[in-house]
């Protein structure tokens, strides 16, 4: 049976291109605690050069555009984020550390994007925005940015725990025709390389991210999309149960590291 | 005239002959022309941003030709020589023949 298992394994590691690569040894500073290090470590020094440079960071073009939105009134109520929130950088400050969390009115989890919505619709009575558009994405990643910097912390006890449960399961659960899990990268091979890409942790502390496969901003549920694509398995919603409670249990594999929204990836 | 949201960074002050870096970065989706629309099987249309020029006081002192290939969102980062104080003046042109500018002052001395 396990000599079985060690034949699957080559074959899948052969099918997937898998080779082992030497990782960098030593210190990544802020971007690692304990065993948990950043995706950040992972990416080429070019890559991450361009993360270090706001300037050259294409993603903060968001951060901009999100402060824009801020103070733009709109909807019945007339009134603009900015109207009940005032100065994001103190409102805001460690929102995004602890997010997706409990909504006792929902009755489950909630994420920014949602939360944003929430306030669209219920505050201002303003029409909800479009996932994986221009505004609702420029505007997480201005509410994430302000706590750039800060440990992730999300809480995963009390009423939050059956959901991180479920998020935790997700991740252990083999789909697709390739029958992997999120663990069969990200917890068995990061600092591998796959094909010509090399996997990190898989952790959610650094969206919404731009990367330069998509030539934009992307939120954490299109890279869940991605990931479970690529095993051949269907991908859920944008703002799905399933993929708020991953969310969780992504964020929570990041405890500890700061965010780093808006980060930059391949 | 486009209204691109480019960002630009250079010295306020420099001593002359001193030779300074210059970096610009312009938002733009710089559509291929390669790719089509999944739905209609369209080719979408090529949009792109194909030429960036740079003039200090009414010179130019570095331009370049952009192509398909160039990624969304260019960066383009020069080195240029401090002569006099004036202006640098930059200017990015799409395929519709849109030209977006901005300028930034230096004071040079010595
Ligand atoms: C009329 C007042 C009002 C407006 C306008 C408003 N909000 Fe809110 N917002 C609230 C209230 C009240 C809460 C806390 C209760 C809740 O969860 O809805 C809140 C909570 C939040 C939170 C969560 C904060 C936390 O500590 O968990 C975020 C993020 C947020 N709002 C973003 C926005 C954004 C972005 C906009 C503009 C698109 C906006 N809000 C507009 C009243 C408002
Ligand atoms: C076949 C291997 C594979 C599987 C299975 C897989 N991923 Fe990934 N994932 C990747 C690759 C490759 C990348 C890009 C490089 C990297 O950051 O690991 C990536 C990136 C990510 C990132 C971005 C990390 C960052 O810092 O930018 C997250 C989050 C992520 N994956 C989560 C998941 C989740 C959740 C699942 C399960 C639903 C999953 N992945 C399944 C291969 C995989």
């Amino acid at each position: 049976m396990a000599c079985k298992f060690i034949v699957f394994s080559i074959g899948l590691a052969l099918a997937l291109g898998i080779v082992h690569e030497t990782g960098h040894a030593g210190e990544w500073g802020k971007y690692q605690v304990e065993d948990r290090r950043s995706g950040y470590t992972y990416r080429t020094k070019e890559t991450r050069a361009m993360q270090d440079d706001d300037f050259q960071n294409p993603g903060m073009a968001l951060v901009d555009e999100g402060e824009a939105l801020w103070s733009m009134v709109d909807g019945k109520a007339g009134k603009s984020c900015a109207s009940c929130h005032q100065d994001a950088s103190v409102t805001m400050r460690g929102v995004g550390a602890v997010y997706p969390k409990f909504d006792i009115g929902l009755g489950k989890l909630k994420n920014i994007e949602q939360q944003i919505n929430t306030c669209r619709t219920g505050q201002m009575q303003a029409t909800p925005w479009k996932w994986e558009k221009g505004q609702l994405l420029a505007m997480t990643v201005y509410v994430r940015h302000q706590s750039r910097g800060m440990p992730m912390n999300v809480k995963v006890d009390g009423s939050a725990a059956p959901f991180f449960e479920k998020g935790k399961a997700f991740y252990n659960e083999r789909r697709g025709q390739l029958d992997m899990s999120c663990g069969s990268c990200h917890e068995a091979y990061p600092g591998t390389r796959i094909r010509a890409d090399m996997l990190s942790q898989g952790q959610g502390h650094s969206f919404p991210t731009y990367r330069l496969k998509w030539q934009k901003v992307g939120s954490l549920h299109r890279r869940f999309r991605g990931c479970n694509k690529q095993v051949r398995s269907k991908p859920y919603k944008y703002g799905s149960d399933e993929y708020v409670n991953l969310e969780l249990y992504a964020g929570w594999r990041a405890r500890g590291l700061p965010i780093e929204t808006p980060a930059l990836r391949n | 005239m486009a209204n691109f949201k480019a960002r630009i960074k250079v010295p306020k002050k420099a001593k002359k002959g001193e030779v300074f870096q210059v970096k610009t970065l312009v938002t733009h989706k710089m559509e291929t022309g390669l790719r089509k629309n999944k739905k209609t099987g369209k080719k979408i249309p090529r949009f792109i941003i194909n030429k960036f020029a740079c003039n200090y006081n009414g010179k130019e002192v570095f331009s370049s030709n952009w192509h398909p290939a160039i990624s969304a969102n260019p960066y383009m980062s020069f080195y240029v020589r401090a002569e006099k104080s004036g202006s640098l003046d930059f200017s990015w042109t799409d395929d519709k023949g849109q030209v977006g500018t901005k300028s930034a002052k230096i004071m040079v001395t010595g």
